[in-house]
């Protein structure tokens, strides 16, 4: 018998991550993980429900548990609606957390009839169901970027949904994770620095050193200066105001 | 594809870590959060926490020890033992749980799942079920009845059964540890969880018995879709790295440590 464990080697915090985060405080949704994560990397995490810090913080995260009609509801009652849809059109950095980024949608499936807020155009579709297939999905699976991403890499990422965004909206980065025969979103970004939108369908905060390092590059923000060009991906990120009107129609047939 | 789940499973009283047979003889092995931040290190894909304290004093610290494993801990947290209402979850959701399982409250009262999957989501409510084989086998499919109390008290309520209730009332994943070889190390009851996995839609992470990587790897086949085991982590047998590696070479998709994008690409082809 092991009596004397080894010391735990932490996460070293980054000095470029000691900023205030703010975190939008919904009733539903538990909090600890996601400011546990936060202070790991070095950043401040702070709770708020005060819609002037959700509009003018220089870092939100939006994270959320639960169905998509209970949270939209919930931030409606709490007047949090156009605060998060006007920090997003201007493309201040926010981190959408699972069903936080669900909730940028026009709807879902889950919750037929409500409107999401609607900054992406397309529908939240159920995951496939299939014998062996398990849904919700709970687990690590692997996710594998589509574009040249600022914050998002390769790797596997916890998951645990029942719900997912079948296809990368128009002018958004992202990566895809696979299930059944479909691949869904796993991720999406866009934007860059200060102005540095990241949604993920997984769990960065309970995706081990891998889902930290991810934290840590969106609250830094890197400046683009230092990002190569790529071709066939946008280097300057499309208004999302402009993006809801004109995106494609998400048919919800996954690619694959 | 989502890999096979290697949970390490910290039973906890009175904020250290204990481990007995049968859920009896219980001994002391270590600091929760020392530990748990050790088996992240060394691969667990998850932690599970089972507060096995005999009083409701004695569980007040378990938010506490709960408090502790989150500050160090950067994976998922599953935590039960005595949540009987949804100001307990609560609480310990506020330490930094990701999940809470339910188990003897859930069979007094199922509408406590449905109410933990409605207020936290179905993601959070993990319903524990502690089976012992029947001893009377007429049929030559054996059965299994529901334990409750920390396997003292034998519930009128098949395990198959209650898993299928379970799920329909909004849990979202099923902890199935076989009473018969908690602590034993004769392997899973492979049976019992081909019977329940079959039937639910859910995951459901096998749990007593396990002993050697083929263990694991023969729950896997039977239809689990998580592993978990205490003693041969806590007792220094083996690590969940090294598990999964042996997991792999038995052919199952496992998540390996620290994947780059190299590795990630190397793992897809």
């Amino acid at each position: 018998m092991v009596s004397n464990p080894e010391p735990e080697t932490p996460y070293t915090p980054d000095p470029g991550a000691a900023r205030d985060v703010y975190i939008v405080r919904t009733g539903s949704a538990n909090l600890a993980s996601v400011a546990a994560a936060l202070s790991r990397v070095g950043a401040r995490p702070i709770l708020t429900s005060d819609p002037a810090d959700i509009l003018l913080a220089d870092r939100l995260v939006l994270p959320g548990v639960g169905s998509f009609g209970a949270a939209m509801s919930e931030l409606t009652q709490r007047g949090l609606v156009s605060a998060i849809r006007e920090r997003l059109a201007v493309g201040r950095s926010t981190l959408g957390i699972c069903l936080g980024l669900q909730l940028l949608a026009r709807r879902s499936e889950e919750s037929p009839g409500i409107a999401g807020l609607g900054v992406i155009d397309g529908t939240v579709r159920r995951l496939e169901s299939a014998p062996g297939l398990r849904v919700p999905q709970m687990g690590w699976n692997l996710t594998t970027p589509t574009h040249s991403c600022r914050t998002l890499t390769g790797g596997f990422a916890y998951f645990a949904n029942s719900y997912a965004l079948p296809e990368i909206p128009r002018g958004w980065r992202g990566s895809t994770f696979t299930h059944g025969q479909s691949n869904p979103v796993a991720a999406i970004e866009q934007g860059d620095g200060d102005r540095l939108v990241v949604a993920t369908q997984f769990h960065p905060e309970l995706s081990g050193r891998w889902g930290l390092d991810l934290i840590r590059r969106w609250v830094i923000g890197r400046p683009s200066i230092e990002l190569p060009e790529h071709e066939g991906f946008d280097t300057v990120a499309e208004p999302i105001q402009h993006l809801a009107t004109n995106a494609a129609d998400s048919s919800g047939v996954a690619r694959c | 594809m989502l890999t096979t789940r290697v949970i390490p499973c910290l039973d906890v009283r009175d904020g250290r870590i204990v481990k007995g047979v049968r859920f009896q003889g219980l001994r002391d092995a270590g600091d929760p959060a020392s530990r748990a931040a050790m088996y992240e290190q060394t691969g667990a894909d998850e932690i599970v926490m089972l507060d096995v304290s005999a009083t409701n004093e004695a569980r007040a610290t378990a938010a506490r020890t709960v408090r502790a494993i989150r500050r160090v801990l950067s994976i998922p947290l599953t935590v039960g033992g005595g949540i009987a209402s949804i100001e307990d979850a609560a609480r310990l959701l506020d330490a930094g749980a990701d999940k809470v399982s339910v188990n003897s409250a859930a069979v007094r009262d199922p509408s406590l799942i449905t109410r933990l999957a409605e207020r936290f989501g179905r993601q959070c409510a993990v319903l524990a079920i502690d089976a012992a084989r029947t001893e009377a086998r007429t049929a030559e499919a054996p059965t299994y009845t529901v334990l409750t109390r920390s396997g003292t008290r034998t519930e009128p309520l098949d395990a198959l059964e209650w898993a299928v209730e379970g799920q329909s009332r909004g849990a979202g994943e099923i902890l199935l540890t076989s009473f018969d070889r908690d602590g034993t190390g004769d392997g899973y009851d492979l049976d019992l969880l081909a019977l329940i996995a079959s039937a639910v839609e859910i995951p459901v992470i096998a749990s007593g018995g396990a002993r050697h990587a083929q263990h694991l790897a023969d729950a896997v086949r039977a239809g689990a879709d998580a592993v978990l085991a205490a003693s041969i982590f806590h007792d220094g047998i083996t690590t969940p790295d090294a598990i999964k590696r042996e997991l792999a070479d038995l052919g199952l998709r496992v998540r390996r440590e620290e994947p780059s994008n190299d590795a990630a690409e190397e793992y897809v082809a």
